[in-house]
């Protein structure tokens, strides 16, 4: 009796859970509708979304809906802040009807492929939030340092070693500058924020940073953090260090004004909202896509280059009629420039400029059930 | 002896048939979770062999360059962490069961456990904010004085987040299972033998050392074991305390110290592409493979020791 009941087991339980795992996993590749993500009857009386992506939209996004809920009563929106990689794979299953990503999808691409095939048509792609990035460091007795971006990229490139370094002195006269070394502190986890700052100095560089953009730190030396939080933690922590951040989350850190042109400019919102505004799009971007290649090497007065920029992808049409009204409804408002407002003030983030806000506007609208 | 045995002459009862039918059904139950587990890491894992390699991040080239730097900081660390946690462990575990007097015997095992109780994010943070702070000056001793041994060899990290620091959270968070199953084991040794090594005029040292210890090694290296397992998979801890890259190193107080698989996956999977995510599964996989083979070891250690103490 006993060797039967072994006989049976292996077999059996090695079965069921193939069945099973197999049963699961076939889900996520169907082509699913976008049905799913929203529920209720149409207009704006009511209604559910469930979307998610990008974590550095998240404070504005929790605003954005508290401020949408609050004038549309009925409306329940979550959005999920699970990271750009995840929300955009959701997209492209049908999960979420739309998702915050730090980076568009690129074109041509397995992802984009997926996505034109969930949409039926090329995705909308607009941008919702910019946020300037500043390079925090944490050195006794000194407050703020002028940088440019050559030095910058020295410093993060391992070349630069200690703090009195002469392309340091030369650039901040009067600063008395310890002989300490250089601690450099990077993102440990994939992120939008690194993506754009090793953008920036790959462009405005001047041959300095010599490897391509990447939401990946290229090297393995110095200290890093997890999350924006980790990295300010670790500057917070130690006598010497340098890293990079979102510009709302500085706290009392030392922050460095980038040579932008022949002046330093300290980072601000209309700084990069501007840049962003003149910046021209990327090639791959078609008739409703809102996507910029930022210009990193812009010497406008007032100009602050180093920015992330988040975007929102959405579907041009969706076959439920209430999922489409509410997406349209909830987009055009976060586009809005009460929108933004709300969502400048909430996160510390850089408002998109009238003109922006009005070409997305113009893309959104256009947003409609099949 | 089968699950519904009964005495002759006497009907099965159906409270028999109900529990006999609940028991196993738990044990299966568990059988296929676990094996559901490892099929969806070979199902979902198995395209992350064979992607792009531009996924696995610049100038890696296969997935064994990327996991090899991974899986190696993983042992480190758990190794490290085995050396804070199993001389305090053990240590404490004796205490419990044989030096302390009764009533502090209870209290001490039950402050053990609560350590048990703390999350593993609370003792990241922890770590990572206070306990680094409180090891500065020793990490700037260790690098200014012992550089010459290889552990040590620096420079010193500014802030305290290193793989030193890792180390003593994780030894402290695997100290209550060890110290749990020691003392448990400890406690079962036959008070025959205790008796006959005191009556042969032993100290209370040589008791332990000739009655304890012997009878107690495979429940001790079963402990171990455990620790060693839960040491492996630990992730919030040792992401949040130190800064970590996949490198093969055994610095422990530089900028940067090895990074564990349970780490990285949660440093990247929000963030990755499908592809990335494929990878990332299959590093998952790796470490599975790899803690279900050091059970394995385990169990076939203790097996071998109950088998010469049945000689």
């Amino acid at each position: 009796m006993k060797t039967s009941f072994r006989r049976a087991v292996v077999p059996g339980v090695a079965a069921i859970a193939l069945a099973a795992s197999l049963a699961a996993c076939g889900d996520n590749n169907g082509n699913s509708t976008d049905a799913a993500g929203a529920s209720g009857a149409a207009g704006s009386s009511g209604g559910k979304l469930a979307a998610g992506g990008s974590s550095a939209q998240g404070t504005a996004q929790t605003a954005w809906i508290a401020a949408y809920q609050q004038q549309n009563s009925g409306v329940t929106i979550n959005y999920d802040p699970v990271g750009s990689g995840a929300g955009r794979t959701s997209f492209e299953s049908g999960a979420y009807p739309f998702a915050g990503s730090d980076a568009f999808i690129a074109n041509p691409s397995d992802e984009y492929t997926k996505a034109k095939a969930e949409c039926g048509a090329d995705p909308i792609e607009v941008p919702d939030y910019i946020s300037p990035i500043a390079v925090v460091f944490n050195l006794k007795g000194v407050d703020s340092l002028k940088l440019d971006a050559k030095t910058i990229a020295g410093i993060f490139a391992g070349k630069i070693t200690k703090w009195n370094d002469p392309a340091i002195a030369s650039q901040n006269a009067g600063v008395k500058l310890p002989a300490t070394p250089i601690h450099t502190v990077h993102r440990s986890d994939d992120s939008g924020t690194t993506q754009n700052f090793t953008d920036y100095l790959s462009k405005a560089g001047e041959g300095a940073w010599t490897s391509p953009a990447s939401q990946t730190w290229p090297s393995t030396d110095g200290l890093s953090g997890n999350g924006t939080s980790g990295v300010i933690t670790a500057i917070k922590g130690g006598d010497g260090t340098i890293g990079y951040a979102d510009a709302s989350q500085a706290g009392g850190l030392g922050v460095v004004s980038i040579k932008v042109g022949s002046s330093y400019n300290a980072p601000s919102a209309q700084g990069a909202a501007a840049v962003v505004a003149k910046s021209g799009l990327d090639k791959s971007a078609t008739a409703n896509q809102l996507i910029f290649d930022v210009n990193r090497t812009d010497t406008s007065s007032g100009a602050y280059p180093l920015l992330l920029v988040s975007y929102l992808i959405a579907c041009p049409t969706y076959s439920d009629s209430s999922t489409a009204n509410l997406v349209k409804g909830y987009l055009s408002y976060i586009v809005s420039q009460d929108g933004q407002k709300a969502g400048a003030s909430a996160a510390g983030s850089a408002p998109l400029t009238s003109d922006l806000s009005d070409k997305a506007t113009a893309i959104v609208s256009k947003i409609a059930a099949k | 002896m089968s699950l519904t045995t009964r005495p002759p002459g006497r009907p099965l009862a159906l409270g028999d048939r109900i529990f006999a039918g609940a028991a196993r059904t738990a044990g299966l139950l568990i059988l296929v979770v676990l094996a559901g587990v490892f099929v969806f890491l070979l199902i979902q894992g198995a395209p992350g062999l064979s992607v792009d390699p531009s996924t696995y991040g610049q100038g890696v080239t296969s997935f064994w360059a990327y996991v090899g730097p991974l899986l190696f900081g993983t042992i480190f660390i758990s190794i490290l962490a085995l050396i804070v946690a199993v001389p305090f462990a053990l240590g404490v575990a004796l205490f419990i069961s044989h030096y302390a007097p009764r009533r502090l015997a209870t209290p001490v095992a039950y402050v053990i456990d609560l350590l048990a109780a703390v999350p593993s994010v609370v003792y990241g943070l922890w770590g990572g904010i206070a306990l680094s702070q409180a090891l500065k000056p020793v990490i700037a001793w260790l690098g200014a004085k012992l550089d010459w041994i290889p552990l040590f060899q620096g420079p010193a990290s500014p802030n305290g987040q290193t793989a030193l620091t890792a180390a003593l959270v994780l030894g402290v968070m695997i100290l209550p299972i060890i110290t749990a199953i020691s003392r448990e084991v400890f406690a079962q040794t036959p008070r025959l033998n205790e008796e006959a090594a005191i009556g042969l005029g032993a100290t209370r040292w040589e008791v332990i050392r000739l009655a304890v210890l012997p009878h107690a090694k495979s429940g001790v290296v079963a402990g171990i074991m455990l620790g060693l397992g839960r040491a492996l998979g630990e992730t919030m801890a040792v992401t949040m305390v130190y800064s970590s890259s996949p490198k093969y190193m055994i610095d422990i107080i530089g900028d940067t110290s090895p990074q564990t698989i349970a780490a990285n996956i949660a440093n990247n999977y929000a963030e990755a592409t499908p592809d990335k995510q494929h990878v990332l599964i299959a590093a998952g996989l790796v470490l599975f493979a790899f803690t279900f083979a050091v059970n394995f070891l385990a169990r076939w250690a203790i097996s071998r020791g109950e088998r010469k103490l049945t000689r």
